[in-house]
């Protein structure tokens, strides 16, 4: 029996006036029946322009030129429209990155998952909705009744994904293409839908080729793995062979980024008295409605801790559970509804914003989304001396310092004059870091700072906060969602869970013996975890 | 987390509906004392128009006039008169026209608001149409012909749009008539009254229609170049559903959503459009009241149609809410 997708010397040219020529080079692929085949790489590498070459959702001016994509026999370069959108939903269904914005906000659920039917005229009205209910069901839905008639933005993200993967599903396609499926998820739910994916994958036989960035994953689902770089496969074979021999240079390389499980070494942190302390922190988001009572959520409800200088707390959770709420109380984003805030055993409680200024100096922060958080329209050196400028030292003095902070960040001095767009996004995150010293701060507060990053790229910035804060003696608030880059980086780990800080611990004691049964399932969620 | 499905509860969308009332109510009144007090601005009186028109009349006669019609009150006295008077519902009486205001608002109104319906209908579809077929062939000469079409469409004034097809079509070709409502002297019932009217609407609705069918365009066209690219879309072309049904079940659905408020807000300029063409084309309706009770210093009748107009941009909003609460399930009624 041939393999159900057979990609053979694929090539697909990019535009002219891209960075390179093509977006793929000479790719040979194969998947056969019932297996799960990981294209892993980082941003730039072709992985998602594989996956739409498969499903031919191409962008129009991305053109496969050699090569050829087969489906179980049958040849799909050069099929026309017609025919390639028989194959769509049909042979080949399609689960993409973001549950959030891949679903028609104004169209029922129901009705879109029955689109499906209706597209390959399939079943009759009755049928239709027969069928669609089984599968709400069958990805794991409560109430399909119920479900069917709901809009996406009442469901969660999880809830919204496992509706793609009903749509992806619904005519039992002999291959599955996933792109990214559970990046924009939380961790345990990430762990639900892999294996509601495996399951699926099991019971009906479906090939899946699974595009991801996340070695851990991988490690969770691939039965073989294919790593792209720049375009090109650079290794390919079962999934235990490469993860425990990697034989190319890069994926070694890609491996060796994930951060372990395993914390390092307890650091020794010099005693004194904390350079931040919160006690009792508090603070409710409430909305409004014009008559009705209203919700009120409560983002942080008797939060505590104390971090000395020199320390990292990590403070990890998943979305929704007010660890940036925080993050952003402490540096005053975010006015706290309650508690006491301690800065270098100054208390800051009840100032007002402009008396908080002057202290504003000594806690910063760093921003999630190195792309959104500088400003377009300004040079960088401009950038960084804007908070310094701001709190009263000369523009002259304050724009050589920029310099010397771009030097301490790694970056050259002459970049100075650049503007944000010509930085990739490690070197803005380096950026956004020179911006958050330049007030020479005794606190920094970092939210997610490597999220938005390449695994290799993450890891160097990774390496920088930590001599940075032992040059200057910073104490981190470390905001994230992943435990792996958390167990590297924090001295301790705070674990937040609907507003509460449900366990703070020492990092080795909080993975050897977590007592709250939130952490435990946090922690049996990470991918590759077991592995 | 998921919130629970929207109570279909019509008592939530009443409740709504009362609230939205409510807030109307000091609108409206403003608008009326507003008006009636920048009215009052103008030189002359309905006095002195009757008088003009007469060709002389005695002191004596105007005052007895003024008398008669409580002109002569001190402008307070007369406003707490007109107060009172709405308080009861009442717009009024048009001595000019020897009927009350409101009776001739509403023998004018259906006239209006066909010329209004008919001329929006053929501008939501219009413009929809056009600006989906300049989205689709971005950049290729049918857009750049709709482009260039929606240019002129909207730097041309109304009144001179109407008087060149009238020129065109009315004097020259001699296909459609130039003016009114309907022949008169026909006398025409039935059907051949009804395409009578409908011959008599075509021109003054293309007319009031374009401007818009030019803004729907451009509007249609940026919406649907950017749902186009949104994942949702993507996400329908990977069901293998047919390009024709990607666009009009999950591009134009979603795009037409701003093109909704926006239909709603220009409502009121409609209303003002349509009294420059109901003019132009003596169109018996109730811009062309307005008109003629400016030049006749009617300010009863005049108050009264300003204030029944506001009333229609308050309603016309309030349902374009309504309707955007049905269009777009995100948005819940409260």
């Amino acid at each position: 029996m041939p393999p159900i997708l057979e990609i053979n010397k694929l090539s697909l040219a990019l535009p002219p006036g891209a960075d390179r020529p093509f977006a793929i080079e000479n790719v040979s692929l194969s998947i056969e029946r019932g297996e799960t085949l990981c294209v892993v790489g980082e941003s730039g590498s072709g992985k998602s322009m594989t996956a739409l070459a498969a499903i031919g959702l191409l962008p129009s001016n991305v053109r496969p030129v050699s090569g050829s994509i087969r489906l179980d026999g049958r040849e799909l370069v050069g099929l026309s429209d017609r025919d390639m959108r028989e194959m769509r939903g049909r042979n080949i269904g399609m689960i993409f990155q973001e549950p959030m914005t891949s679903l028609n906000p104004v169209l029922r659920i129901g009705d879109q998952i029955a689109e499906v039917f209706e597209a390959h005229d399939v079943h009759d009205a009755p049928g239709r909705r027969r069928r669609t209910l089984e599968l709400l069901g069958e990805v794991g839905l409560p109430d399909p009744q119920a479900m069917a008639a709901r809009y996406p933005h009442q469901l969660s993200g999880g809830q919204r994904q496992r509706v793609v993967i009903a749509m992806a599903l619904a005519l039992e396609p002999k291959l599955i293409v996933a792109d990214e499926p559970t990046t924009a998820l939380d961790v345990t739910t990430q762990a639900q839908i892999l294996k509601l994916l495996d399951a699926l994958r099991r019971r009906h036989g479906t090939a899946i080729l699974f595009i991801t960035h996340d070695f851990g994953v991988v490690a969770e689902v691939a039965d073989r793995v294919a790593v792209l770089q720049n375009g090109r496969l650079v290794e390919a074979g079962r999934s235990i062979d490469v993860l425990s021999a990697p034989a190319h240079d890069y994926t070694r390389k890609l491996l060796a980024a994930l951060p372990s499980l395993e914390p390092p070494a307890p650091r020794k942190i010099a005693p004194g008295i904390p350079a931040i302390a919160v006690a009792g922190l508090r603070k409710t988001y409430r909305s409004q409605p014009l008559l009705s009572a209203g919700e009120a959520v409560a983002a942080a409800e008797a939060v505590s801790f104390e971090i000395r200088r020199g320390e990292t707390l990590g403070l990890v959770g998943e979305s929704g559970s007010g660890k940036s709420t925080v993050g952003r109380c402490l540096v005053r984003l975010t006015e706290p509804d309650g508690g006491s805030i301690r800065i270098g055993g100054t208390s800051v409680d009840g100032l007002s914003q402009s008396r908080f200024r002057p202290i504003r100096r000594r806690i910063q922060m760093v921003f999630q989304d190195p792309f959104a958080s500088l400003d377009p329209r300004r040079t960088i050196g401009r950038t960084i001396a804007d908070g310094p400028i701001a709190q009263g030292t000369p523009k002259r003095e304050a724009l050589s310092n920029a310099g010397d902070l771009l030097e301490l960040v790694g970056l050259r001095r002459e970049v100075a004059d650049r503007y944000p767009h010509e930085f990739s996004g490690g070197q803005r995150q380096r950026i956004g870091i020179a911006r958050a010293l330049a007030s020479k701060p005794e606190i920094l507060v970092a939210d997610e700072p490597v999220s938005a990053l390449d695994v290799s790229v993450q890891a160097t910035i990774l390496g920088l906060l930590q001599e940075l804060q032992e040059k200057l003696g910073l104490a981190i608030l470390f905001v994230t969602h992943d435990l792996r880059v958390a167990a590297q980086v924090s001295d301790r780990i705070a674990v937040m869970h609907r507003g509460r800080i449900v366990e703070l611990k020492a990092t080795g004691d909080l993975f050897r013996s977590a007592e709250h049964a939130y952490t435990r399932a946090l922690l049996s969620a990470v991918p590759g975890g077991r592995a | 987390m998921s919130k629970p499905p929207p109570v279909a509860g019509t008592s939530r969308a009443l409740r709504y509906l009362g609230l939205r009332c409510l807030q109307a109510v000091p609108t409206v009144i403003a608008i009326a004392v507003l008006n009636f007090f920048f009215l009052r601005l103008a030189p002359g009186d309905l006095v002195d128009t009757m008088a003009g028109e007469a060709g002389a009349a005695t002191p004596e006669y105007m005052a007895m006039l003024r008398q008669l019609y409580g002109l002569d009150q001190p402008v307070w006295t007369q406003f707490l008169h007109y107060l009172s008077r709405l308080a009861h519902l009442d717009l009024g009486y048009s001595f000019r026209n020897s009927t009350t205001v409101l009776d001739l608002i509403l023998s004018r109104l259906p006239n209006t608001a066909l010329l209004m319906l008919s001329s929006l209908a053929v501008a939501l579809v219009g413009g929809v149409a056009l600006g989906t077929i300049g989205a689709r062939w971005r950049g290729r000469w049918p857009d750049a012909l709709i482009s260039a079409i929606s240019t002129v469409g909207f730097a041309t004034p109304l009144f001179w749009i109407g008087l060149m097809l009238i020129v065109l079509f009315s004097v020259h070709l001699r296909w459609l008539p130039a003016g009114g409502m309907t022949d008169v002297e026909a006398g025409r019932t039935g059907l051949p009254y009804l395409l009578d009217v409908a011959r008599h609407l075509v021109l003054p609705v293309f007319s009031l229609a374009v401007f818009y069918v030019a803004i729907y365009a451009r509007m249609t066209r940026s919406a649907v170049l950017e749902v186009r690219d949104l994942d949702f879309v993507r996400t329908a072309r990977a069901k293998g559903l047919a390009p024709r049904k990607v666009m009009a079940r999950h591009v134009l659905r979603n795009a037409l959503l701003p093109i909704v408020t926006m239909t709603g807000l220009q409502f009121g300029t409609l209303l003002s459009g349509s009294v420059v063409i109901e003019t132009v084309f003596a169109w018996p309706g109730m811009g062309r009241l307005a008109f003629d009770a400016v030049f006749q210093r009617d300010l009863n009748l005049l108050l009264g149609v300003l204030l029944f107009s506001s009333c229609l941009v308050v309603v016309s909003n309030l349902c374009t809410d309504l309707l955007y609460s049905v269009l777009d399930p995100r948005i819940e009624v409260r």
